[in-house]
């Protein structure tokens, strides 16, 4: 008997919530109420799991040991009673609604987004979020950290020295802590979905419709999270950063954002040299086109066309911005894009890879809209 | 393949020699076996794909293939594996079993029994030629949810489309071959309430099947006119709803899951009471508990869409409507151990398959309840806990059920004996390593890895590695159960009628191995008494 209690014990230990996160065992419970909400339900249904099991299976098993022939075990004859039957369908409905009465009460709470503080609207792209803070002004797009497109196809090594390894973007969402805040999620092309369990939020984005889910965060931190909807080849490189900042931070965050705003419109309205065009173009290219038309341009023909030699990118420019702004096909429109950094990566397309196509510049884009 | 059986045939034509006796057969003996091959050919494909996509997830960073092609495999592995292998499965275990165990001579339909199985080879070809099309092979998951399946699907959509329609015909046919033959050609002397636990899961699955399958044909018939003739039932720049195809695709869906696991019920409730030497506990309760959730299926579809913006009072009826469908499952879980319960038991082959089924399906359904409480999906949902579940349920409930039905009664097929000796190593190393493989993923899942991903961050490498390496193993298995069932077909030791004493059923009293043509006469009442589960 003491050596079972201290089996038991070990047991509990073992499954206490410290190891459980140490081995990536169980779910995290998270930074937010309806996190923690959550995985108070999870755990309350996960032990009434186990206690049933641990009878039924028991009953199985200690039938499977003791009722058997080669012991000598005769079968009985019973079958058919009336109060079994009954007995296993009441107790089993009675620990149902048991369970039914939390869910709800969670289920209700976590819906509810009447009582928010602000709204961040995010839109899921092929293979990309973007987010827009309505109010101030904001809008960026947050793609997977080029370091770690590079060493998808390295080294074991390169992976570890990287970092959270795919879980990492070029641009964070900044969002304030203890603040209610409401996400307004919506897709531009495929159902996405914007996930960050340590949030408890987990929302379809929706093309063509707008979904919301909403989280008061309680610490400063950074958290991580993915799409968790198959939208295509890049389904698995879409990670979301999240940094939850100081309500202070988060206002000299906003400030900078809306003064880099200002000079990106700016930007746009200046004619910019070739050169100029071509570096940035580069760099836009890599981020969001090389995923499926490759560094070096040679796409993956024939659902993603090469760049080199391409009708398009050698062809009348207004026809090339045309395809870049609307999409086609199973190619994503790129409207969200500002309209220099539009310029510059479709002159990167027309003339990189051995293209001879023309200069485009911010303007051009501008009048194309 | 074995030919004549002239010896056991006093009928005035036995089965036509060489190939077109496959091609041209109408015997459902011959059709059940057809499927069985058909079913175990593409669980051999599906599994090839599965070892791809556990070779893929090995390790972090993309190795052997771009993620197109790891989707492509995905959606390939789940097509072929649920319309591939384990419903046609079941429906040859249905073509072999059912007219034995109801003492009709044939199924009602015979000539169409031929049809709804050859189609079944061109459906699957088409859906596998697939891969050498431009643009590879459809790559948008298993459930094909639009617009990815739509205005972003690569050319060869319109094929799989096509190969979903025709695998749909054949189910159907399939479908109504078995009522007729359940409902018109049982022996007289047979009430409803003396059949057998397979034939009246088989009847209740052939209702799902016929209001599940034209739902998923109106589903991809909407999707064809979406793609190529400018409609836009899915699109919502034309006015239409991308969750809508979600809706019509799991009320087809979620039926579907049910055909799939209603006949694994059946099978187990024959194997455990020969092998516990003692009657099913509650015969009729079991039929009740099977209607029960046969009609539960119908009504909790959008519980797959937790996440999609339902109204909350939607989330709160389908959170409930699904928790419902434990209780009658757990009835029937109850009546299993309830029939082990002070029996006289031993544990051929088959009986291990089928106890290993109680105990993993249960784990499954512990799951299933789990991702049914609607908050908690939130955490749950499009994770590998969700991919772990559903093996629980399909891999070590269904499959494991064709595989006990299989050793059960391949005596009965063939008149011989299979090694017992190598089927319980087989037993024990597929149910090792299938928990090896499937385990670890629930641990995944909660600590939040999204499925259907090609690459991983490397805090879930671990698991993984254990996942992988559990899934060769099991995929392994397969090449010892192939040599077992050649080898009893081949070189088995001749058997009796009966070889498990306890066994009751119509079919136990044909000749060892069934003779071509049986039941020509009607089974009298007294010997459908003597064989019945409802005594």
């Amino acid at each position: 008997m003491k050596r079972l209690t201290a089996l038991l014990s070990a047991l509990v230990a073992m499954m206490s919530t410290n190891v459980f996160a140490e081995y990536g065992l169980n779910m995290t419970e998270g930074v937010t109420s309806i996190s923690h909400d959550i995985y108070d339900l999870h755990m309350m249904v996960f032990w009434v799991c186990v206690v049933i099991a641990v009878v039924v299976f028991g009953a199985m098993f200690y039938s499977v040991f003791a009722h058997r022939k080669s012991k000598g075990a005769v079968a009985a004859q019973f079958h058919e009673s009336t109060k079994a039957e009954l007995l296993w369908t009441i107790v089993p409905v009675i620990i149902l609604i048991g369970m039914a009465i939390p869910a709800s009460k969670v289920l209700i709470d976590l819906e509810d987004t009447s009582k928010a503080d602000m709204s961040i609207k995010i839109t899921g792209h092929q293979w990309k979020w973007q987010y827009d803070y309505p109010k101030e002004g904001i809008s960026f797009i947050s793609n997977l950290a080029q370091s770690h497109k590079d060493v998808v196809t390295g080294t074991d090594a390169e992976r570890e020295a990287v970092g959270n390894y795919l879980l990492e973007v070029d641009k964070h969402l900044v969002l304030p802590v203890d603040t209610s805040i409401r996400f307004l999620i919506t897709s531009n092309d495929v159902i996405h979905n914007w996930w960050v369990p340590a949030f408890g939020v987990k929302q379809d984005a929706n093309p063509g419709f707008i979904n919301d889910a909403w989280a008061q965060i309680d610490e400063i931190g950074t958290y991580r999270g993915q799409c968790a909807e198959l939208c295509g080849k890049d389904h698995g490189f879409m990670p979301i950063v999240v940094d939850v900042v100081s309500k202070a931070d988060y206002a000299k965050w906003v400030s900078e954002q809306q003064a880099e705003a200002k000079a990106a419109a700016d930007s746009a309205n200046k004619t910019w040299s070739k050169a100029e065009l071509m570096t940035q173009g580069e760099s836009v290219y890599n981020t969001n086109c090389a995923g499926c038309h490759k560094k070096d341009g040679s796409g993956m023909p024939p659902i993603f066309p090469a760049m080199t030699g391409s009708p398009i990118a050698n062809g009348a420019a207004a026809d090339h911005i045309g395809i870049v702004l609307h999409g086609k096909g199973g190619m994503p429109t790129f409207k969200m894009l500002g309209d220099a950094d539009l310029a510059a990566v479709i002159t990167y397309e027309r003339n990189a890879f051995g293209n001879t196509g023309s200069v485009v510049q911010p303007s051009d884009v501008t009048s194309a809209r | 393949m074995t030919t004549a059986t002239a010896s056991h045939d006093d009928h005035h034509h036995g089965p036509e020699k060489g190939l077109m006796r496959w091609v041209k057969t109408t015997n459902h003996k011959d059709i059940g076996s057809l499927y069985m091959w058909f079913a175990f050919t593409m669980l051999l494909v599906g599994g090839a794909f599965a070892m791809g996509i556990r070779a893929e997830l090995l390790a972090p960073g993309m190795q052997l293939m771009d993620p197109h092609f790891f989707n492509q495999l995905t959606t390939m592995h789940g097509l072929i594996m649920v319309f591939g292998a384990i419903m046609p499965a079941f429906v040859g275990l249905g073509n072999w079993l059912i007219p034995m165990m109801v003492g009709a001579p044939d199924m009602a339909l015979p000539r169409m029994n031929n049809w709804s199985f050859w189609i079944l080879p061109f459906a699957g070809g088409i859906l596998l030629s697939t891969f050498f099309m431009d643009g590879g092979a459809p790559a948008f998951g298993w459930t094909f949810y639009a617009p990815l399946s739509t205005t972003f699907a690569p050319d060869s959509t319109d094929f799989f489309i096509f190969a979903v329609h025709l695998l749909g015909f054949s189910s159907i046919m399939g479908a109504i071959n078995i009522i007729a033959t359940v409902l018109n050609m049982r022996a007289p002397e047979m009430k409803l309430m003396d059949m057998p636990l397979f034939v009246w899961t088989w009847l209740i699955t052939s209702f799902l099947l016929i209001g599940a399958m034209p739902v998923l044909a109106g589903a991809v018939t909407m999707m064809l006119t979406d793609r190529n003739f400018g409609t836009a039932f899915f699109d919502a720049t034309g006015g239409g709803d991308p969750v809508m195809f979600q809706h019509i695709f799991w009320f087809f869906g979620h039926p579907e899951v049910y055909i799939m696991i209603l006949p694994a019920f059946g099978v187990v409730s024959h194997i455990i009471p020969t092998f516990a030497r003692k009657p099913l506990f509650g015969y009729s309760s079991m039929v009740y508990a099977t209607a029960s959730i046969a009609f539960l299926s119908y009504i909790v579809w959008a519980h797959h869409m937790f996440l999609t913006g339902m109204p909350v009072a939607g989330e709160l009826y389908f959170m409930y409507a699904t928790m419902l469908i434990a209780v009658p499952t757990g009835v029937k879980v109850f009546n299993w151990i309830s029939t082990m319960w002070r029996g006289s038991m031993t544990f051929e082959t088959p009986m291990l398959w089928a106890i290993s089924f109680v105990f993993l399906f249960t784990i499954g359904g512990f799951s299933g309840l789990m991702l049914g409480i609607a908050p908690a999906d939130i955490q749950y949902h499009d994770t590998y806990f969700v991919v772990a579940h559903f093996h629980y349920v399909l891999v070590t409930g269904a499959l494991w059920s064709i595989i006990a039905a299989t050793f059960y009664w391949l005596p009965k097929w063939t008149g011989k004996m299979y090694n017992e000796g190598l089927a319980k190593v087989h037993f024990w190393w597929a149910m090792i390593s299938v928990n090896v493989l499937f385990f670890p993923q629930h641990f995944l899942g909660l600590a939040g890895m999204p499925r259907r991903i090609p690459d991983y961050s490397l805090q879930f490498a671990d698991f993984n590695l254990i996942s992988s390496l559990g899934g060769f193993a099991f995929g392994a298995s397969f090449i010892l159960l192939t040599y077992i069932v050649i080898d009893c077909v081949r070189n088995g030791k001749p058997t009796t009628a009966r070889p498990w004493a306890s066994a009751k059923g119509l079919e136990w009293t044909l000749e060892p191995k069934a003779q071509y043509h049986s039941f020509n006469t009607p089974p009298s009442r007294a010997l459908i008494e003597q064989e019945s589960q409802n005594s």
